[in-house]
């Protein structure tokens, strides 16, 4: 598997290769916690006005600008505030958080350092999926080994800055990654989402002003420090700063985790040229660019078109950023078959707090499984497209919208793959009628 | 800890359309641990101002000291540990797929069933560990040696087919590398990634 940068300098993945990389000496060595010293010497205003500067968005799926948000917590709260990082890293086809910790895990603690200075926090806690064992194990040696040298506890780097940081595993649920039902899981209970508002700057962890940011994004912060978010920004487009993660699967002869600038042009020449191209030379069929819960785009709309690859550019062309998950299908794929499979996931993660999607998922599952079969009825493509439109803006958290966005963009992008499956039936049905 | 008083924890949310399993009654009996483990689980206790949110760190421990499931008396200590009720932690260990309320074998193969590792062949590595350990997936062999379950993705598609043992990635897997894992196991000269 490739890790490494394309089309620009390393900036998240720089020290990923390097022999040793988790060690702390290896990383201070490469300039690291040198973000955190420089910050400690700004007021937490100006670490956030660098952060909006930056044009960061958030790297979890929702691409919110990470500047904006941190400057919703409110500055006058008695109450204590909390950092948290998703590590909850769910979404199929992204793995990206994975190696940035595996890897660099100083990385991610100077990133939660800079943010509790800049927020008035004094405790971060690293929410990882339960899965990541290992990483845990990585995160914690990482953490005591800060701790000795001064980095992490009480008068961080000789100021008065003291800041606790802690790892907490999840169990196995998907739905854990979005945050309300992170913090919830965190309390220690079921994992449902909370009804927003309030948002968590807001009340968030203990009903106390919370930040929840993305691995990678907090893994970037220490760049933007060091730079400048300005620098920062420049190194992608306006809108969409910096660099960005892709995690690549699927029918590639090179998958790996790809750092490339924002805005890279363009997606057939990564797929062709810097993946190495399609495995057993076999025709491009579909990407799902941003984890599984974007829409699917067809090979159509990918080659000749220099789509752009930032938030701007892939909503252009018809699909989104997301997770950064990047699944690749070739001409053999069925994508009936591919998209039943991600409903089948949908409906397990599905965390039954509300009706449309607990039920509508289960209904999807049945649907698509009776067409499995040989047995769907005509109407049946229409069936699902109607339980879609009754989950789709309709359920208590955006699991329901992820559920049915892969059903209705491949419907209308593969509507043969569709018409297969169901044309026995037709032809069934046209001969008793003809009979 | 910080000298702030945290607002409490917003409390226990119901569900009562879902029904607790039928180990949920009272046990007569509270699981005892070796003060080696109750350390290990005061570690966890202290990273939080509410004592409830080390609730899935500590059932990981209960679970693995318990022979790989929660059983009824480990759920009474964990009540009483945390001061909630048995209830309460029905229903936190029913929600999370990692939390067994069952035995499961010594060696639990997880294979991922997602769309990445099912395109390039997680259908074949899933049959052909049912036919080289006799049971299909959900179900334990009679030796409780192996346990097989399909499992959505673990963050493993750039090096599909994969599995999970216990807590340690298998990744890049071919029927031979299958057999190879499986004579291991047999031969016990594997770790089953129990930690
Ligand atoms: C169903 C669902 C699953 C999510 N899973 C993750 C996840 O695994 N990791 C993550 O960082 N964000 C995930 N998110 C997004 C989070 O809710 C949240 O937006 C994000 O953690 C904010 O961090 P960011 O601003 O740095 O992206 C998920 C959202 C939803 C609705
Ligand atoms: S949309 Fe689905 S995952 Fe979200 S709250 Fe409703 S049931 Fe739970
Ligand atoms: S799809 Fe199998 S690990 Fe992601």
């Amino acid at each position: 598997m490739f890790i490494g940068a394309i089309g620009c300098e390393p900036l998240q993945l720089a020290r990923v290769s390097l022999e040793n990389s988790t060690s702390l000496d290896v990383y201070r060595r490469n300039g690291g916690y040198e973000a955190l010293r420089k910050a400690l010497t700004m007021s937490p205003d100006d670490v956030i006005a660098e952060v909006k500067k930056s044009a960061l968005r958030g790297r979890g799926g929702a691409g919110f600008p990470t500047g904006m948000k941190w400057g919703f917590v409110p500055k006058d709260s008695p109450k204590p505030k909390y950092v948290v990082c998703n590590a909850d890293e769910s979404e199929p086809g992204s793995f990206k958080d994975r190696y940035l910790m595996e890897r660099d895990p100083h990385m991610l603690i100077e990133g939660m350092l800079i943010a509790a200075h800049a927020l008035g926090s004094k405790t971060c806690y690293i929410y990882t999926r339960g899965e990541y064992r290992y990483l845990i194990e990585i995160m914690d040696r990482a953490i005591a080994e800060a701790r000795e040298a001064g980095l992490v506890g009480g008068k961080i780097l000789g100021t008065d800055f003291a800041c606790e940081v802690h790892t907490h595993t999840g169990a196995g649920a998907y739905i854990c990654g979005e945050e309300t039902a992170l913090l919830n899981s965190l309390e220690g209970l079921r994992g449902h989402p909370r009804m927003k508002p309030p948002f968590p700057a807001v009340a968030g962890l203990y009903s106390c002003p919370t930040v929840v940011n993305n691995v990678e994004t907090l893994t970037a912060v220490p760049d933007i420090i060091k730079m400048g978010g300005e620098a920062y920004q420049k190194l992608g487009t306006e809108k969409s700063g910096g660099t960005k993660l892709w995690s690549v699967s699927g029918h590639v002869n090179r998958p790996g985790v790809y750092e490339l600038p924002m805005g890279y042009d363009d997606m057939e020449k990564f797929i062709m040229e810097d993946c190495q191209g399609m495995t057993n030379s076999r025709k491009l069929k579909a990407v799902i660019p941003g984890g599984s819960s974007v829409y699917i785009m067809p090979a159509s709309d990918i080659l000749g078109k220099d789509v752009r690859m930032d938030y701007e550019g892939l909503v252009a062309a018809g699909s989104m950023v997301g997770s950064g998950g990047f699944i690749v299908m070739d001409e053999t794929v069925d994508i009936f078959e591919s998209t039943k499979n991600l409903t089948d996931f949908y409906k397990h993660e599905s965390c039954g707090w509300c009706t449309p999607c607990r039920e509508g998922t289960d209904w999807l599952v049945k649907v698509f499984k009776r067409i499995a079969k040989g047995e769907g009825q005509p109407e049946d493509a229409q069936l699902l497209l109607d339980l879609c439109d009754n989950i789709e803006g309709k359920s208590f958290c955006p699991l329901g919208d992820a559920a049915a966005w892969p059903i209705q963009s491949a419907i209308k992008k593969f509507p043969e793959d569709f018409k297969r499956h169901l044309a026995p039936m037709l032809e069934t049905r046209e001969s008793i009628a003809a009979d | 800890m910080s000298s702030e008083q945290p607002i409490q924890s917003p409390g226990n949310q119901f569900t009562p359309n879902n029904p607790l399993p039928q180990e949920a009654k009272v046990p007569d009996e509270i699981a005892k641990f070796s003060p080696q483990v109750i350390a290990e689980m005061d570690a966890h206790l202290a990273k939080y101002p509410v004592q409830r949110s080390a609730i899935l760190p500590l059932m990981f421990i209960v679970q693995r000291e318990r022979g790989g499931y929660l059983d009824p008396p480990g759920v009474a200590f964990l009540a009483d540990k945390l001061g909630v009720r048995i209830t309460d932690i029905w229903e936190v260990a029913t929600f999370y797929s990692m939390i067994n309320t069952e035995p499961v074998g010594k060696y639990h193969l997880q294979i991922c069933r997602t769309l990445s590792c099912k395109i390039l062949g997680a259908d074949k590595i899933t049959e052909h560990c049912t036919q080289r350990l006799g049971i299909k997936p959900g179900e334990t062999t009679e030796d409780s040696m192996f346990s097989l379950s399909e499992v959505e993705c673990l963050g493993s598609c750039g090096t599909a087919p994969m599995m999970q043992i216990g807590f340690d990635y298998h990744e890049n897997l071919t029927t031979e590398k299958i057999d190879e894992i499986i004579e291991n196991c047999r031969g016990g000269r594997m770790s089953n990634g129990v930690r």
